[in-house]
């Protein structure tokens, strides 16, 4: 058996590889794919109904096998839907391009398969013990999606699922990076799915009173008053940059650096000085050797609660420097989809990449009154060019805070061939 | 209980296991589990119905050995009887 070597330098330094995105893939309630997603939120269309966000659009029987169907929760069909969008996107359907042993999957989740768990909670209830399914288990495993699309795909390297509420997507990202930075893996499949729109999941989310009253998503508005619960997936392929460029695949975007850090403040309030998430966007401009000027767009987490809203903006100012901050456009997908939880980080990726390409910035929609804690410039309205500081590709960070205080920053950037 | 015919079994294991995934009509009597792509799940899943509609408890070692439909037709009617 041969291994492949860790990626030094003549020096015998180790080298970090840039990573790129190749393939796009999502499942949002703006519809099936990245484009619905991304050219739906840009015209300033909402897919959030009475108050969530469902992809209704979604149709398992049309775009899973019945096997798929029945053995696969909701969560996972998404993850495998926006997954096979993606492989086909970066155009690896039939052969993998790369050694299957080098090709990883991390698909995260924050919940996993809670409507596995709960239907197999009334069998039990009601038929007893001997009835349950032999599919639960597997239904329901917060890995589940990941060892779908492996098994799919043919992906044996590193798969598994990354759990930290709604940064889950942004870490599954943020792994998948480090990888193939450090030569641990040629490519990844790598994202977050969530499907909690279930009695059960509405009922906990309410009992904390986090979810909007109203059902409005109004992030960064003075009358915001809680989150509205979506569900989907977003599914990214990433490549080294020089397997990519070796095979002459199209690149859509670069995934250029990676901050993470955690708040151990409070298990679902932000810590309100912005400290660790600070630390954690002005790592991932670290990561990417990129300074505050360089920024051209932040794609905020921003999930209309009175609290992230605030902190996520001391934050952004904190990394960027007040006044850098306030000439940065910042928005959030999250009023136009809801929040999608554990697949909010990769569904927001998904958008950001798409962002940088097109050179659209999507709005923050329903924006309209301002509140003195949240002072940036939100795009309010509709969608605006996105306007490059200074002759590098355009560049964005994306945000992804979340309950337990985990707090995730992507650099991401276009890809000049 | 009324006699249970193989007729019936047929039926019901074949519409049970079109069910799991494999077109009604591709499954018969000498259809390997492994060609319908059926695997242990499917199987313990196939004894639930088995057990619910006939009474018939049909535990691991049993299902181990059957390779064909034919095979779990067969077990399946003579433990019924």
């Amino acid at each position: 058996m041969s291994l492949p070597a860790t990626p030094v330098n003549a020096g015998g330094d180790l080298v970090k590889r840039r990573v790129v995105v190749t393939g796009l893939g999502a499942v949002t309630p703006m519809g099936v794919g990245a484009a619905a997603l991304y050219e739906r939120w840009v015209a300033g269309e909402v897919g959030i109904v009475d108050g969530a966000g469902a992809c209704t659009d979604f149709e398992p029987s049309e775009l899973l096998s019945v096997k798929e169907v029945r053995r696969l929760d909701r969560f996972s069909q998404f993850a495998l839907v926006a997954a096979t969008e993606a492989i086909a996107d970066a155009g690896w359907e039939g052969e993998l391009p790369y050694d299957p042993f080098r090709t990883a999957c991390i698909l995260a989740t924050g919940i996993g398969g809670i409507q596995t768990i709960e239907n197999q909670h009334d069998v039990l209830r009601d038929r007893g013990a001997a009835r349950m399914s032999p599919l639960g288990i597997p239904a329901q495993m917060s890995n589940a999606a990941a060892a779908a699309i492996s098994m799919k795909y043919g992906l044996k390297g590193e798969v598994f699922s990354v759990i930290s509420a709604c940064s889950s997507g942004a870490h599954a990202i943020g792994t998948a990076l480090r990888m193939i930075q450090y030569g641990d893996a040629d490519a990844a499949v790598v994202g977050g799915a969530e499907a909690t729109l279930t009695t059960f999941g509405f009922g906990s989310f309410n009992a904390m009173q986090a979810l909007s009253v109203t059902g409005m998503s109004r992030p960064f508005d003075a009358r915001r008053d809680g989150f509205v619960m979506g569900e989907g997936a977003g599914v990214l392929v990433l490549e080294s940059a020089e397997g990519a460029e070796a095979r002459g695949a199209t690149v859509l975007g670069e995934v250029a650096g990676y901050g993470s850090t955690s708040d151990a403040y409070h298990l679902t309030a932000p810590e309100p000085t912005g400290e660790a998430a600070t630390r954690a966007i002005a790592l991932a401009m670290a990561d990417a050797g990129v300074g505050p000027d360089e920024i051209d767009y932040v794609n905020a987490h921003g999930t209309s609660t009175q609290l992230n809203d605030a902190a996520e903006t001391t934050a952004i100012k904190r990394a960027l420097g007040e006044e850098r901050a306030r000439r940065i456009p910042v928005s959030s997908m999250k009023s136009a989809t809801g929040h999608l939880l554990g697949a909010a980080g990769a569904a927001e990726a998904v958008a950001t990449v798409k962002t940088l390409q097109a050179r659209i910035i999507p709005p923050t929609l329903g924006y309209g009154v301002p509140d003195p804690d949240c002072d940036l410039d939100y795009v309010p309205g509709e969608a605006r060019p996105l306007v490059m500081s200074n002759g590098h590709p355009p560049t964005a960070i994306s945000n992804s805070f979340a309950f337990g205080g985990h707090n995730v920053a992507l650099l991401l950037r276009g890809w000049d061939s | 209980m009324a006699t249970i015919t193989t007729e019936q079994v047929e039926a019901r294991v074949v519409e049970t296991l079109a069910s799991f995934g494999p077109d009604a009509d591709q499954i018969t009597r000498e259809s390997t589990f492994e060609e319908l792509d059926i695997d242990s799940l499917d199987l313990v899943e196939l004894a639930q119905v088995v057990e619910d509609d006939y009474g018939v408890v049909l535990k691991g070692e049993d299902m181990k050995e059957l390779k064909t439909v034919g095979d779990a037709i067969d077990l399946i009617v003579s433990r019924a009887e």
